[in-house]
């Protein structure tokens, strides 16, 4: 997993100052919310559709060892091959070993969020191994060297004017291209097309895995991955144990929630569905490499359990009030926004990513558009629990003004006569911060309130000393 | 009927005006109100920071005070939340099974004023009287926390002489969250900044809500911005009559 150099808050700062990144953000999530918001409302039995994939998924984590045994036994009885990769290095070495065999030095990539967690492109360079990306958006930012910013269009913080200026230095040198999306998108497919024919090893992450026919499933959008899938001699798939779900009819619940919650869309261009191999069609060779880098110790957490039951739609980022103004970036994680700041702290080590659990207002938006009802404020607010008693186990962490400050509230708070006391202790000390009955600085990290607004000044009469004086008037 | 005020430390420190207005708007459609003195804090900003050890005395102070309490009913939709949605949860995280059925027992009389007045008085039309431009902001915590859907805007459809307007983009949030808008400064600022636009964009001299918090929040800005938009209460403004204006 990613670990984390800056804060959530030094790189939001950054983030921020962005207006173009402001303006590419704010119209593309307002857009595909929009879309969201039709196709959904237009279903009226989607809140029984969410119960109904929250239900499977929790179920299935319940019993997840038994669920992915059945699944090898599939793929097995299919003709594939399942391996194990209890790590990232693991995984890598499972994957690079497999592309070598294969006698291959390029590979082909489609759905790589789960390969991104486990940096394998990286890995294969090492030993030189070439990968191309064929997402669209995924080629657009491995053209670029960036990361990803969004799960569902890694490249949103780009406009189309960067991505022809981007495609003119990289795939389509010297060429006449114009900004139109059409050109744009045959640029790429010129370039694509000749991986596509001469590349024999494909590698590709998974939407879903049914445990009882062993069939994967990979949902998309442009057919690049039905090309990745169907061509070339060796397919190789890299999905998160938690992708698992029992059968083949669990696809008509998650085939409906997926497609409207992250593209806004009835149905998705391409479901790609395989079964281990075919005899003179396909990949003759298929592996499915089965990853937990992490997860089997969320499962663990009764509370941050849920986290797994995402199915990477993208819908919580698109209506986040935080991410629509920071950005993927700033979460420093392949995995973004509300689902980011749950998903990331858990799979890697908490004091990396404390400052994810905190990035967000607790607004609940998140949680209403979730297809499988993972409660993200809930585990936010648990995460933030474990995050503060971490560091009170360093003295400095103790002594910080914010746990002081906490401390010191709550046994202030404690009793009437001692929360009654502070209220007047505050109207005594903010004398000197007052002008023209308003607070417009405060030291400290208060600043961060005084810096854009002002404050009203404690008024002389608290309300129970109007009820006080009320009563002995009575 | 016999109504325990809730009145939360924020809006008993800061926003006295709040918990008077209720206290007429309450007391003017029949009820009897009564206002435990011993309440203090409700532990949500200690609680939703991650101090969830801190926050426990909190809430069994709060059970203790409002136990047996008819109703219980609060000016602020983010504390009521607090009793609602995160109670049960520290009771459960703490395994403490007595405080679990005291929450049990008492969380179905906590009301947010809006709730209270809709779905236990069924009154909508208060005989509030209010001759201004207003927009309503419904905060994150009515909105998606309680759901109080329309209760608040049905209640301000109801009052004479209110000039009630619709605010682009309601249902986003402020940028307030507590303890984030000091965390998060920046972010929290830039949310704040789209809210301020929308609130202009209406041309509203008022901008009313059912939490004092965000309204602090959003009044900051527009007071720091000399916009010359006021925030108020939803219960100041149901409290308003002919007589006193």
């Amino acid at each position: 997993m990613a670990i984390r150099e800056h804060t959530f808050q030094q790189d939001a700062h950054i983030a921020l100052a962005n207006t173009q990144l402001r303006r590419n953000l704010g119209k593309a999530t307002s857009v595909i919310r929009a879309k969201r918001g039709n196709v959904v409302g237009e279903l009226p039995d989607w809140e029984a559709l969410r119960e109904a994939g929250r239900a499977i998924k929790a179920q299935t984590l319940q019993h997840l060892d038994e669920y992915l045994l059945q699944l090898e036994a599939s793929v097995t009885r299919a003709g594939g091959q399942v391996h194990w990769a209890q790590d990232a290095a693991e995984a890598n070495r499972i994957i690079t070993e497999l592309v070598q065999a294969a006698g291959s030095r390029e590979v082909v990539k489609v759905k790589s969020l789960t390969t991104d967690e486990i940096k394998l492109n990286a890995a294969l360079a090492e030993v030189g191994i070439a990968a191309t990306e064929t997402d669209l958006a995924e080629l657009i930012i491995q053209l670029a060297g960036e990361s990803s910013s969004h799960i569902l269009v890694p490249a949103i913080h780009k406009n189309r004017s960067e991505i022809r200026a981007l495609f003119r230095q990289t795939i389509a040198k010297g060429q006449d291209l114009t900004d139109h999306p059409k050109d744009l998108t045959a640029a790429a497919r010129a370039h694509l097309r000749r991986k596509f024919l001469s590349t024999s090893v494909a590698i590709s992450g998974a939407n879903f895995a049914v445990a009882e026919t062993g069939t994967v499933a990979v949902v998309e959008s442009e057919g690049n991955g039905r090309m990745c899938l169907t061509l070339p001699q060796t397919l190789i798939t890299v999905m998160g144990i938690e992708k698992v779900i029992p059968t083949f009819q669990d696809l008509d619940v998650f085939l409906q929630l997926l497609p409207r919650s992250s593209t806004g869309e009835r149905m998705n261009p391409y479901t790609s569905l395989w079964t281990g191999v075919t005899p003179g069609d396909g990949p003759q060779a298929f592996h499915l490499v089965l990853l937990d880098n992490g997860r089997t110790n969320v499962l663990r957490d009764a509370v941050g359990r849920q986290t797994l039951q995402c199915i990477r739609c993208s819908a919580c980022l698109n209506i986040c009030p935080v991410y629509a103004r920071v950005g993927g970036h700033a979460y420093s994680s392949v995995y973004p926004g509300p689902i980011g700041s749950i998903l990331t702290p858990q799979l890697a080590h908490l004091e990396r990513a404390e400052t994810l659990p905190y990035a967000s207002s607790l607004c609940g938006a998140c949680y209403e558009v979730c297809p499988v009802k993972i409660n993200i404020p809930e585990v936010l607010v648990h995460l933030r629990g474990q995050v503060v008693r971490h560091q009170e186990r360093r003295l400095a962490g103790k002594l910080n003004p914010e746990h002081v400050a906490m401390r010191t509230l709550a046994r202030q708070f404690a009793t009437r006569a001692r929360y009654e006391r502070a209220q007047r202790l505050g109207r005594l000390g903010q004398g000197p911060l007052t002008h023209d009955g308003l607070i417009i600085w405060l030291p400290g990290m208060l600043n961060g309130w005084t810096a854009t607004r002002d404050l009203r000044q404690l008024p002389r009469q608290t309300f129970r000393e109007w009820w006080q004086q009320r009563e002995a008037k009575r | 009927m016999r109504v325990a005020l809730f009145i939360t430390c924020f809006n008993d420190t800061l926003f006295p005006e709040t918990g008077i207005a209720m206290t007429r708007l309450l007391e003017r459609l029949g009820c009897e109100v009564t206002f435990p003195l011993e309440q203090t804090c409700c532990g949500q900003m200690h609680y939703n920071t991650g101090y969830q050890r801190e926050a426990l005395p909190l809430i069994r102070h709060f059970v203790s005070v409002f136990g047996e309490a008819e109703m219980v009913v609060s000016p602020s939709a983010s504390c009521v939340g607090m009793v609602r949605e995160q109670y049960p949860r520290a009771a459960a995280q703490f395994q403490d099974a007595p405080l679990a059925a005291a929450v049990a027992a008492l969380v179905p009389r906590v009301y947010e004023l809006s709730e209270f007045l809709t779905d236990v008085l069924r009154v909508e039309d208060v005989g509030a009287y209010f001759p201004h431009r207003v927009t309503y902001h419904p905060t994150c915590h009515s909105l998606r926390g309680l759901h109080v859907g329309d209760k608040p805007l049905r209640l301000l459809r109801a009052v004479r002489g209110i000039d009630l307007v619709e605010l682009p983009d309601a249902d986003e949030c402020c940028g307030f969250g507590g303890t984030f808008a000091v965390k998060n400064a920046d972010t929290s600022q830039a949310m704040l900044a789209d809210k301020i636009r929308s609130v202009l964009d209406t041309k509203a001299e008022i901008i009313c809500a059912a939490d004092n918090s965000c309204l602090m929040h959003i009044g900051g800005g527009l007071s720091r911005q000399r916009t010359g938009v006021r925030p108020l209460h939803l219960a100041e403004i149901l409290a308003s009559t002919e007589e006193e204006a």
